[in-house]
Protein backbone atom coordinates (compact mmCIF):
# COMPACT_ATOMS: atom_id res chain seq x y z
CA UNK A 1 0.00 0.00 0.00
CA UNK A 2 1.34 3.48 -0.78
CA UNK A 3 2.67 6.12 1.88
CA UNK A 4 -1.20 8.25 3.30
CA UNK A 5 -1.24 11.04 1.66
CA UNK A 6 -2.17 13.07 4.96
CA UNK A 7 -0.27 11.80 8.27
CA UNK A 8 -0.92 13.19 11.23
CA UNK A 9 2.04 12.80 13.68
CA UNK A 10 1.48 13.60 17.78
CA UNK A 11 -0.77 16.86 17.12
CA UNK A 12 -1.01 18.73 19.79
CA UNK A 13 -2.80 22.68 19.66
CA UNK A 14 -3.03 25.08 22.71
CA UNK A 15 -5.32 28.22 22.41
CA UNK A 16 -3.18 30.64 25.44
CA UNK A 17 -3.76 27.79 28.26
CA UNK A 18 -6.84 26.10 26.66
CA UNK A 19 -5.82 22.77 24.97
CA UNK A 20 -7.72 22.25 21.84
CA UNK A 21 -5.80 19.30 20.49
CA UNK A 22 -4.46 16.25 22.20
CA UNK A 23 -2.09 13.95 21.13
CA UNK A 24 -3.89 13.74 17.71
CA UNK A 25 -2.85 10.55 15.00
CA UNK A 26 -4.04 9.58 11.86
CA UNK A 27 -3.23 8.12 8.79
CA UNK A 28 -5.53 9.18 5.72
CA UNK A 29 -5.11 7.29 2.17
CA UNK A 30 -5.95 8.73 -1.30
CA UNK A 31 -9.37 8.52 -1.76
CA UNK A 32 -10.43 8.11 1.26
CA UNK A 33 -13.37 10.07 3.05
CA UNK A 34 -12.75 10.82 6.84
CA UNK A 35 -15.82 12.06 8.68
CA UNK A 36 -14.74 13.67 12.18
CA UNK A 37 -17.37 13.92 14.34
CA UNK A 38 -17.70 14.96 17.77
CA UNK A 39 -19.09 17.62 20.00
CA UNK A 40 -18.29 21.32 19.67
CA UNK A 41 -15.35 22.38 21.30
CA UNK A 42 -13.83 19.05 21.24
CA UNK A 43 -10.90 20.28 18.36
CA UNK A 44 -12.62 18.61 15.24
CA UNK A 45 -12.06 21.85 13.47
CA UNK A 46 -9.23 22.58 14.99
CA UNK A 47 -7.75 19.57 13.34
CA UNK A 48 -9.15 20.09 9.88
CA UNK A 49 -7.10 23.90 10.17
CA UNK A 50 -4.08 22.26 11.08
CA UNK A 51 -4.30 20.49 7.77
CA UNK A 52 -3.84 23.54 5.26
CA UNK A 53 -1.59 25.04 7.89
CA UNK A 54 -4.51 27.81 9.20
CA UNK A 55 -3.55 26.35 12.46
CA UNK A 56 0.13 26.28 13.13
CA UNK A 57 0.37 23.37 15.80
CA UNK A 58 1.85 23.63 18.84
CA UNK A 59 3.52 20.79 18.83
CA UNK A 60 3.30 17.70 16.48
CA UNK A 61 3.89 17.29 12.59
CA UNK A 62 1.34 17.02 9.43
CA UNK A 63 2.92 15.47 6.36
CA UNK A 64 0.39 16.64 3.30
CA UNK A 65 1.47 14.17 0.71
CA UNK A 66 5.33 13.44 2.08
CA UNK A 67 5.62 17.31 2.57
CA UNK A 68 6.30 18.46 6.10
CA UNK A 69 4.12 21.21 6.76
CA UNK A 70 6.03 22.93 9.96
CA UNK A 71 9.26 22.31 8.21
CA UNK A 72 10.14 26.37 7.69
CA UNK A 73 11.45 25.59 4.19
CA UNK A 74 8.28 24.26 2.99
CA UNK A 75 6.52 26.56 1.02
CA UNK A 76 2.75 26.81 2.20
CA UNK A 77 1.20 28.17 -0.43
CA UNK A 78 2.50 25.30 -2.75
CA UNK A 79 0.77 22.74 -0.29
CA UNK A 80 -2.54 24.75 -0.19
CA UNK A 81 -3.07 25.11 -3.94
CA UNK A 82 -3.45 21.23 -3.36
CA UNK A 83 -6.13 21.38 -0.68
CA UNK A 84 -8.99 22.84 -0.96
CA UNK A 85 -11.18 24.24 1.95
CA UNK A 86 -14.76 24.81 1.99
CA UNK A 87 -15.95 27.06 5.48
CA UNK A 88 -18.90 26.78 7.23
CA UNK A 89 -19.54 30.35 6.08
CA UNK A 90 -18.55 30.03 2.91
CA UNK A 91 -16.49 33.01 2.81
CA UNK A 92 -16.67 33.52 -0.55
CA UNK A 93 -15.24 36.90 -1.81
CA UNK A 94 -18.35 39.27 -2.22
CA UNK A 95 -16.65 41.72 -4.43
CA UNK A 96 -16.46 39.22 -6.75
CA UNK A 97 -19.49 37.76 -9.12
CA UNK A 98 -19.61 33.60 -8.82
CA UNK A 99 -17.26 33.15 -12.03
CA UNK A 100 -14.88 35.66 -10.41
CA UNK A 101 -14.49 33.64 -7.54
CA UNK A 102 -13.48 30.38 -9.14
CA UNK A 103 -11.13 32.26 -11.51
CA UNK A 104 -9.40 34.68 -9.05
CA UNK A 105 -6.88 31.97 -7.46
CA UNK A 106 -6.81 29.79 -11.10
CA UNK A 107 -5.24 33.14 -12.52
CA UNK A 108 -3.15 34.39 -9.44
CA UNK A 109 -1.99 30.79 -7.93
CA UNK A 110 -2.34 28.19 -10.65
CA UNK A 111 -1.19 31.23 -13.66
CA UNK A 112 -3.52 29.99 -16.06
CA UNK A 113 -4.82 32.59 -18.58
CA UNK A 114 -8.64 34.12 -18.73
CA UNK A 115 -9.84 31.90 -21.66
CA UNK A 116 -8.80 28.28 -19.74
CA UNK A 117 -9.42 29.66 -16.23
CA UNK A 118 -13.02 30.68 -17.47
CA UNK A 119 -13.34 27.38 -18.91
CA UNK A 120 -12.31 25.54 -15.69
CA UNK A 121 -14.63 27.33 -13.63
CA UNK A 122 -17.63 27.58 -16.18
CA UNK A 123 -17.24 23.24 -15.61
CA UNK A 124 -16.96 23.07 -11.83
CA UNK A 125 -20.11 25.28 -11.51
CA UNK A 126 -21.71 22.90 -13.84
CA UNK A 127 -20.67 20.49 -11.78
CA UNK A 128 -22.32 21.52 -8.60
CA UNK A 129 -25.27 22.61 -10.64
CA UNK A 130 -25.38 26.64 -10.97
CA UNK A 131 -23.62 27.37 -14.51
CA UNK A 132 -26.60 29.95 -14.38
CA UNK A 133 -25.44 31.88 -12.26
CA UNK A 134 -21.65 32.82 -13.29
CA UNK A 135 -22.35 36.46 -13.06
CA UNK A 136 -24.26 36.65 -9.93
CA UNK A 137 -22.94 37.97 -6.75
CA UNK A 138 -22.63 36.43 -3.60
CA UNK A 139 -25.44 38.27 -2.00
CA UNK A 140 -27.73 38.01 -4.94
CA UNK A 141 -27.13 33.62 -4.27
CA UNK A 142 -28.73 31.65 -1.67
CA UNK A 143 -26.84 30.01 1.32
CA UNK A 144 -26.91 26.94 -0.80
CA UNK A 145 -25.77 28.82 -3.52
CA UNK A 146 -22.98 30.11 -2.19
CA UNK A 147 -21.55 27.22 -0.85
CA UNK A 148 -21.94 25.41 -3.91
CA UNK A 149 -20.08 28.08 -6.01
CA UNK A 150 -17.14 27.97 -2.52
CA UNK A 151 -17.08 24.21 -3.52
CA UNK A 152 -16.62 25.05 -6.81
CA UNK A 153 -14.03 27.22 -6.45
CA UNK A 154 -12.03 25.30 -4.16
CA UNK A 155 -12.12 22.37 -6.90
CA UNK A 156 -10.99 24.38 -9.93
CA UNK A 157 -7.53 24.33 -7.96
CA UNK A 158 -7.52 20.72 -9.05
CA UNK A 159 -6.67 19.47 -5.84
CA UNK A 160 -5.92 16.58 -4.29
CA UNK A 161 -7.73 17.00 -0.77
CA UNK A 162 -11.07 18.58 -0.07
CA UNK A 163 -11.07 19.65 3.75
CA UNK A 164 -15.11 20.15 4.45
CA UNK A 165 -15.49 22.54 8.26
CA UNK A 166 -19.23 21.94 8.80
CA UNK A 167 -20.05 22.98 5.40
CA UNK A 168 -24.08 22.83 6.28
CA UNK A 169 -24.26 23.99 9.44
CA UNK A 170 -25.40 27.15 8.51
CA UNK A 171 -27.77 26.86 5.84
CA UNK A 172 -31.52 26.11 6.19
CA UNK A 173 -32.57 23.21 6.00
CA UNK A 174 -33.99 22.52 3.00
CA UNK A 175 -30.47 23.62 1.45
CA UNK A 176 -28.73 21.33 2.87
CA UNK A 177 -29.30 18.47 0.29
CA UNK A 178 -28.22 20.22 -2.70
CA UNK A 179 -24.55 20.59 -0.98
CA UNK A 180 -24.78 17.23 0.30
CA UNK A 181 -25.92 15.98 -2.94
CA UNK A 182 -22.38 17.24 -4.59
CA UNK A 183 -20.17 16.06 -2.05
CA UNK A 184 -21.34 12.84 -2.30
CA UNK A 185 -20.64 13.25 -6.22
CA UNK A 186 -17.24 14.11 -5.26
CA UNK A 187 -16.65 11.37 -2.71
CA UNK A 188 -18.11 8.96 -5.93
CA UNK A 189 -15.30 10.49 -7.72
CA UNK A 190 -12.31 9.53 -5.96
CA UNK A 191 -11.35 12.28 -3.91
CA UNK A 192 -9.86 12.37 -1.30
CA UNK A 193 -12.16 14.31 1.52
CA UNK A 194 -11.83 15.01 5.57
CA UNK A 195 -15.15 16.51 6.98
CA UNK A 196 -16.41 17.87 9.93
CA UNK A 197 -20.00 17.49 10.03
CA UNK A 198 -23.36 16.64 11.94
CA UNK A 199 -24.38 15.08 9.21
CA UNK A 200 -24.69 11.32 9.92
CA UNK A 201 -26.70 10.14 6.86
CA UNK A 202 -23.78 11.80 4.92
CA UNK A 203 -21.43 10.02 6.83
CA UNK A 204 -23.25 6.44 6.38
CA UNK A 205 -23.38 7.19 3.07
CA UNK A 206 -19.89 7.98 1.63
CA UNK A 207 -17.60 7.82 4.70
CA UNK A 208 -14.95 5.33 5.03
CA UNK A 209 -13.86 6.02 8.58
CA UNK A 210 -15.00 8.14 11.30
CA UNK A 211 -13.25 9.72 13.41
CA UNK A 212 -14.94 10.37 16.91
CA UNK A 213 -13.17 12.91 18.95
CA UNK A 214 -14.08 14.50 23.05
CA UNK A 215 -11.72 16.85 24.56
CA UNK A 216 -8.97 17.45 22.11
CA UNK A 217 -8.55 13.83 21.75
CA UNK A 218 -9.23 10.79 18.90
CA UNK A 219 -11.67 8.57 21.31
CA UNK A 220 -12.80 6.32 18.45
CA UNK A 221 -12.25 5.52 14.83
CA UNK A 222 -14.18 2.93 12.76
CA UNK A 223 -16.37 2.21 9.71
CA UNK A 224 -19.90 4.32 10.19
CA UNK A 225 -21.67 1.10 10.31
CA UNK A 226 -19.25 -0.09 13.20
CA UNK A 227 -19.25 3.15 15.08
CA UNK A 228 -23.10 3.25 15.08
CA UNK A 229 -24.18 -0.28 15.69
CA UNK A 230 -21.14 -1.26 18.28
CA UNK A 231 -19.30 1.99 20.09
CA UNK A 232 -16.65 0.80 22.16
CA UNK A 233 -16.09 3.53 23.91
CA UNK A 234 -18.98 5.35 26.81
CA UNK A 235 -18.14 8.58 25.70
CA UNK A 236 -18.79 7.28 22.27
CA UNK A 237 -22.16 5.73 23.75
CA UNK A 238 -23.15 8.96 25.36
CA UNK A 239 -22.83 11.77 22.00
CA UNK A 240 -24.41 9.02 19.93
CA UNK A 241 -27.47 8.57 21.90
CA UNK A 242 -27.84 12.36 22.12
CA UNK A 243 -27.40 12.93 18.41
CA UNK A 244 -29.61 9.61 17.16
CA UNK A 245 -32.09 10.17 20.10
CA UNK A 246 -35.18 11.59 17.70
CA UNK B 1 -59.45 51.32 9.90
CA UNK B 2 -57.54 54.28 10.32
CA UNK B 3 -54.85 52.33 11.98
CA UNK B 4 -54.52 49.94 9.18
CA UNK B 5 -54.00 52.68 6.76
CA UNK B 6 -51.51 54.98 8.90
CA UNK B 7 -49.63 51.60 8.94
CA UNK B 8 -49.65 51.31 5.18
CA UNK B 9 -48.32 54.69 4.79
CA UNK B 10 -45.47 54.24 7.08
CA UNK B 11 -44.42 51.15 5.25
CA UNK B 12 -41.31 52.59 2.86
CA UNK B 13 -42.56 50.17 0.13
CA UNK B 14 -42.10 50.60 -3.68
CA UNK B 15 -43.92 54.13 -4.04
CA UNK B 16 -41.80 57.20 -4.14
CA UNK B 17 -40.87 57.81 -0.47
CA UNK B 18 -42.60 61.42 1.06
CA UNK B 19 -39.88 63.20 2.46
CA UNK B 20 -41.27 64.25 6.77
CA UNK B 21 -41.13 67.87 7.51
CA UNK B 22 -38.85 66.81 10.34
CA UNK B 23 -36.35 64.98 7.99
CA UNK B 24 -36.52 68.02 4.85
CA UNK B 25 -32.53 68.94 4.72
CA UNK B 26 -34.09 72.64 5.37
CA UNK B 27 -29.80 73.26 6.92
CA UNK B 28 -29.21 72.81 2.94
CA UNK B 29 -31.87 75.37 2.01
CA UNK B 30 -30.27 77.97 3.94
CA UNK B 31 -26.66 77.20 2.72
CA UNK B 32 -27.89 77.19 -1.24
CA UNK B 33 -29.34 80.53 -0.14
CA UNK B 34 -26.28 81.76 1.07
CA UNK B 35 -24.28 80.90 -1.81
CA UNK B 36 -26.71 82.01 -4.03
CA UNK B 37 -26.82 85.45 -1.88
CA UNK B 38 -23.42 85.42 -2.44
CA UNK B 39 -22.68 84.88 -6.10
CA UNK B 40 -26.07 87.55 -6.46
CA UNK B 41 -23.03 90.18 -5.14
CA UNK B 42 -20.62 89.09 -7.00
CA UNK B 43 -22.38 89.35 -10.56
CA UNK B 44 -23.78 92.55 -9.44
CA UNK B 45 -21.80 94.46 -7.05
CA UNK B 46 -18.17 96.26 -8.11
CA UNK B 47 -16.25 95.34 -4.90
CA UNK B 48 -17.60 92.25 -4.65
CA UNK B 49 -16.79 91.00 -7.91
CA UNK B 50 -13.11 92.76 -7.70
CA UNK B 51 -12.51 90.48 -4.38
CA UNK B 52 -13.57 87.54 -6.11
CA UNK B 53 -11.40 88.27 -9.30
CA UNK B 54 -8.71 88.75 -7.66
CA UNK B 55 -8.70 86.08 -4.93
CA UNK B 56 -10.20 83.32 -7.77
CA UNK B 57 -6.62 84.46 -9.58
CA UNK B 58 -6.70 86.11 -12.46
CA UNK B 59 -4.24 88.78 -10.80
CA UNK B 60 -0.60 87.83 -9.79
CA UNK B 61 1.93 85.04 -10.33
CA UNK B 62 2.72 81.93 -8.66
CA UNK B 63 6.08 81.49 -7.70
CA UNK B 64 7.25 77.71 -8.60
CA UNK B 65 4.51 76.57 -10.14
CA UNK B 66 4.08 76.73 -13.86
CA UNK B 67 -0.10 76.00 -14.27
CA UNK B 68 -0.63 76.30 -18.17
CA UNK B 69 -3.89 75.30 -19.58
CA UNK B 70 -5.99 74.75 -16.27
CA UNK B 71 -5.24 78.10 -14.48
CA UNK B 72 -6.73 80.35 -17.53
CA UNK B 73 -10.31 78.95 -16.80
CA UNK B 74 -10.42 78.51 -13.28
CA UNK B 75 -7.85 80.90 -11.73
CA UNK B 76 -4.12 81.07 -9.72
CA UNK B 77 -5.94 81.39 -6.74
CA UNK B 78 -8.36 78.21 -7.25
CA UNK B 79 -5.84 76.46 -8.87
CA UNK B 80 -3.62 76.13 -6.74
CA UNK B 81 -5.96 74.94 -3.58
CA UNK B 82 -7.11 72.16 -5.85
CA UNK B 83 -3.51 71.32 -7.24
CA UNK B 84 -2.11 71.11 -3.61
CA UNK B 85 -4.94 69.48 -2.10
CA UNK B 86 -5.45 67.02 -5.10
CA UNK B 87 -1.40 66.34 -4.95
CA UNK B 88 -1.18 66.28 -0.96
CA UNK B 89 -4.06 63.89 -0.67
CA UNK B 90 -2.86 61.29 -3.52
CA UNK B 91 0.38 61.04 -1.23
CA UNK B 92 -1.49 61.38 1.95
CA UNK B 93 -3.38 58.37 0.42
CA UNK B 94 -0.21 56.46 -0.30
CA UNK B 95 1.37 57.29 3.08
CA UNK B 96 -1.96 56.34 4.94
CA UNK B 97 -2.35 52.66 3.03
CA UNK B 98 1.41 51.83 3.60
CA UNK B 99 1.54 53.30 7.55
CA UNK B 100 -1.93 51.82 8.09
CA UNK B 101 -0.58 48.35 6.72
CA UNK B 102 2.49 48.82 9.52
CA UNK B 103 -0.21 49.22 12.34
CA UNK B 104 -1.44 45.80 12.01
CA UNK B 105 1.83 43.95 10.64
CA UNK B 106 3.36 41.53 12.63
CA UNK B 107 6.42 42.93 12.63
CA UNK B 108 7.14 44.72 16.02
CA UNK B 109 9.98 47.21 14.00
CA UNK B 110 6.96 47.87 11.83
CA UNK B 111 4.38 48.35 14.39
CA UNK B 112 6.18 50.83 16.38
CA UNK B 113 7.55 53.11 13.41
CA UNK B 114 3.36 53.35 12.54
CA UNK B 115 2.45 53.95 15.89
CA UNK B 116 5.13 56.47 16.89
CA UNK B 117 4.49 58.22 13.39
CA UNK B 118 0.67 58.47 13.63
CA UNK B 119 0.83 59.35 17.89
CA UNK B 120 3.48 62.01 17.04
CA UNK B 121 1.65 63.78 14.36
CA UNK B 122 -1.72 63.53 16.34
CA UNK B 123 -0.21 65.20 19.30
CA UNK B 124 0.68 68.43 17.77
CA UNK B 125 -1.42 71.22 16.57
CA UNK B 126 -1.68 71.03 12.46
CA UNK B 127 -0.65 75.09 12.49
CA UNK B 128 2.56 74.17 14.32
CA UNK B 129 3.39 70.71 12.30
CA UNK B 130 3.06 73.04 8.64
CA UNK B 131 5.81 75.01 10.64
CA UNK B 132 7.69 72.08 11.75
CA UNK B 133 7.92 70.14 8.80
CA UNK B 134 8.13 73.04 5.92
CA UNK B 135 10.57 74.77 8.19
CA UNK B 136 12.66 71.94 9.63
CA UNK B 137 12.20 68.39 8.15
CA UNK B 138 11.83 68.85 4.62
CA UNK B 139 14.91 70.80 4.19
CA UNK B 140 16.74 68.16 6.24
CA UNK B 141 15.69 65.79 3.87
CA UNK B 142 16.53 68.04 1.24
CA UNK B 143 19.80 68.81 2.32
CA UNK B 144 20.24 64.78 2.94
CA UNK B 145 19.62 64.56 -0.55
CA UNK B 146 21.52 67.25 -1.80
CA UNK B 147 18.64 69.24 -3.79
CA UNK B 148 18.12 71.82 -0.71
CA UNK B 149 17.41 74.51 -2.85
CA UNK B 150 15.20 72.98 -5.35
CA UNK B 151 12.35 72.20 -3.38
CA UNK B 152 9.56 75.04 -3.37
CA UNK B 153 7.31 76.57 -0.92
CA UNK B 154 4.64 74.95 -3.01
CA UNK B 155 6.55 71.26 -2.69
CA UNK B 156 7.26 71.80 1.27
CA UNK B 157 3.14 72.75 1.18
CA UNK B 158 2.09 69.73 -0.27
CA UNK B 159 4.95 67.32 1.58
CA UNK B 160 3.34 69.18 4.78
CA UNK B 161 -0.18 67.76 4.58
CA UNK B 162 0.93 64.70 3.08
CA UNK B 163 2.80 63.75 6.15
CA UNK B 164 -0.42 65.32 7.97
CA UNK B 165 -2.81 63.50 6.77
CA UNK B 166 -0.71 60.49 6.32
CA UNK B 167 -1.23 59.53 10.18
CA UNK B 168 -4.79 60.29 10.06
CA UNK B 169 -5.82 58.16 6.57
CA UNK B 170 -3.37 55.40 8.37
CA UNK B 171 -6.28 54.87 11.01
CA UNK B 172 -8.85 54.84 8.07
CA UNK B 173 -7.10 52.08 6.32
CA UNK B 174 -6.61 50.45 9.13
CA UNK B 175 -9.94 50.66 10.31
CA UNK B 176 -11.43 49.71 6.68
CA UNK B 177 -8.57 46.40 6.65
CA UNK B 178 -10.03 45.20 9.65
CA UNK B 179 -13.50 45.72 8.91
CA UNK B 180 -12.92 42.69 6.68
CA UNK B 181 -13.57 39.51 7.97
CA UNK B 182 -11.42 37.17 8.95
CA UNK B 183 -12.40 34.38 6.80
CA UNK B 184 -11.66 36.24 3.41
CA UNK B 185 -8.41 36.44 4.32
CA UNK B 186 -8.64 32.51 5.69
CA UNK B 187 -10.53 31.30 2.16
CA UNK B 188 -7.89 33.41 0.38
CA UNK B 189 -5.12 31.64 1.63
CA UNK B 190 -6.47 28.74 1.58
CA UNK B 191 -6.42 28.47 -2.31
CA UNK B 192 -2.73 29.38 -1.95
CA UNK B 193 -2.89 33.20 -2.39
CA UNK B 194 0.31 34.54 -0.81
CA UNK B 195 -0.44 36.95 1.91
CA UNK B 196 0.08 39.94 -0.77
CA UNK B 197 -1.79 38.28 -3.33
CA UNK B 198 -4.87 38.04 -0.72
CA UNK B 199 -3.98 41.88 0.79
CA UNK B 200 -4.10 43.21 -2.83
CA UNK B 201 -6.98 41.31 -4.73
CA UNK B 202 -8.92 40.15 -1.98
CA UNK B 203 -8.74 42.31 1.50
CA UNK B 204 -8.18 45.82 -0.30
CA UNK B 205 -10.59 46.29 -2.71
CA UNK B 206 -13.47 45.67 -0.07
CA UNK B 207 -11.98 47.71 2.61
CA UNK B 208 -11.67 50.39 0.31
CA UNK B 209 -14.84 50.22 -0.92
CA UNK B 210 -16.02 50.28 3.39
CA UNK B 211 -13.83 53.54 3.64
CA UNK B 212 -15.04 55.22 0.81
CA UNK B 213 -17.24 57.96 2.75
CA UNK B 214 -14.34 58.37 5.70
CA UNK B 215 -11.79 58.84 2.65
CA UNK B 216 -14.04 61.51 1.25
CA UNK B 217 -14.23 63.28 4.62
CA UNK B 218 -10.31 63.33 4.76
CA UNK B 219 -10.53 64.92 1.60
CA UNK B 220 -12.69 67.61 1.76
CA UNK B 221 -10.70 67.90 5.62
CA UNK B 222 -7.95 68.37 3.19
CA UNK B 223 -9.50 71.28 1.06
CA UNK B 224 -10.00 72.92 4.26
CA UNK B 225 -6.50 72.70 5.53
CA UNK B 226 -4.76 73.55 2.52
CA UNK B 227 -5.95 77.19 3.35
CA UNK B 228 -3.00 76.66 5.78
CA UNK B 229 -0.14 76.65 3.45
CA UNK B 230 -1.06 80.35 3.12
CA UNK B 231 1.30 80.30 6.07
CA UNK B 232 4.26 79.54 4.01
CA UNK B 233 3.30 82.34 1.37
CA UNK B 234 1.74 79.97 -1.10
CA UNK B 235 -0.33 81.49 -3.45
CA UNK B 236 -3.62 79.71 -2.91
CA UNK B 237 -7.18 81.22 -1.92
CA UNK B 238 -6.32 82.34 0.89
CA UNK B 239 -3.33 83.90 0.37
CA UNK B 240 -4.75 85.68 -2.34
CA UNK B 241 -7.31 86.89 -0.07
CA UNK B 242 -4.86 87.69 2.21
CA UNK B 243 -3.24 90.14 0.02
CA UNK B 244 -6.17 91.67 -1.46
CA UNK B 245 -7.71 92.35 2.25
CA UNK B 246 -4.20 94.25 3.15
CA UNK B 247 -4.35 96.19 -0.12
CA UNK B 248 -8.05 97.02 -0.35
CA UNK B 249 -9.03 96.82 3.31
CA UNK B 250 -12.13 95.28 2.21
CA UNK B 251 -11.80 93.03 4.81
CA UNK B 252 -15.89 92.10 4.44
CA UNK B 253 -16.07 91.83 0.84
CA UNK B 254 -12.67 89.59 1.16
CA UNK B 255 -13.81 87.25 3.62
CA UNK B 256 -17.11 86.46 3.03
CA UNK B 257 -15.84 85.93 -0.74
CA UNK B 258 -13.57 83.32 0.66
CA UNK B 259 -16.05 81.75 2.72
CA UNK B 260 -18.19 81.39 -0.30
CA UNK B 261 -15.62 79.59 -2.74
CA UNK B 262 -14.60 77.46 -0.02
CA UNK B 263 -18.52 76.32 1.28
CA UNK B 264 -19.41 75.98 -2.65
CA UNK B 265 -16.55 73.28 -3.19
CA UNK B 266 -16.89 71.49 0.28
CA UNK B 267 -21.00 71.43 0.50
CA UNK B 268 -20.65 70.01 -3.08
CA UNK B 269 -18.10 67.19 -2.48
CA UNK B 270 -20.33 66.41 0.48
CA UNK B 271 -23.68 66.20 -1.32
CA UNK B 272 -21.79 63.93 -3.57
CA UNK B 273 -20.50 61.85 -0.60
CA UNK B 274 -23.51 61.53 0.49
CA UNK B 275 -25.37 60.47 -2.75
CA UNK B 276 -22.37 57.46 -3.16
CA UNK B 277 -23.22 56.44 0.37
CA UNK B 278 -27.09 56.41 -0.33
CA UNK B 279 -26.56 54.48 -3.95
CA UNK B 280 -24.31 51.66 -2.10
CA UNK B 281 -26.59 51.10 1.13
CA UNK B 282 -29.36 50.38 -1.45
CA UNK B 283 -26.84 48.05 -3.71
CA UNK B 284 -26.06 46.05 -0.79
CA UNK B 285 -29.85 46.02 0.19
Amino acid sequence: MSEPIIQIRDLHKYFGDIQAVKRVDLDISQGEVVVIVGPSGSGKSTVLRCINHLEVPTRGSIFIDGVHLEDKKTDINKVRAEVGMVFQQFNLFPHLTALENVTIAQRLVRRRDKAEADAIAMAQLTRVGIPEKADAYPRQLSGGQQQRVAIARSLAMRPKIMLFDEPTSALDPEMIKEVLDVMLDLAKDGMTMVVVTHEMGFARAAGDRMVFMDEGEVVEIATPEDLYSNPQSDRTKLFLSKILSH
Amino acid sequence: MTVQSDSLEDAPLTSTPKIRPDQFPFWLVIIIAFLGGMAYLVFTGEEYRQAFDFIWGNFGTLEGFEAQGLEGIIGRGLTMTLYITLTGFFFASIIGLFVGLGRISRNLVLRTLATTYIEFIRGVPTVVLIFTLALVVVPAVATFFGVENSVSNVSRAIAALAIIYGAYMAEVFRAGIESVPRGQTEAARSLGMTSYQAMRNIILPQAIRNIMPALGNDFIAILKDSSLVTLLAVRDLTQQAKLYSGSSFRFRETYLVLTFLYLAMTITLSLILRWYENRIRIEER
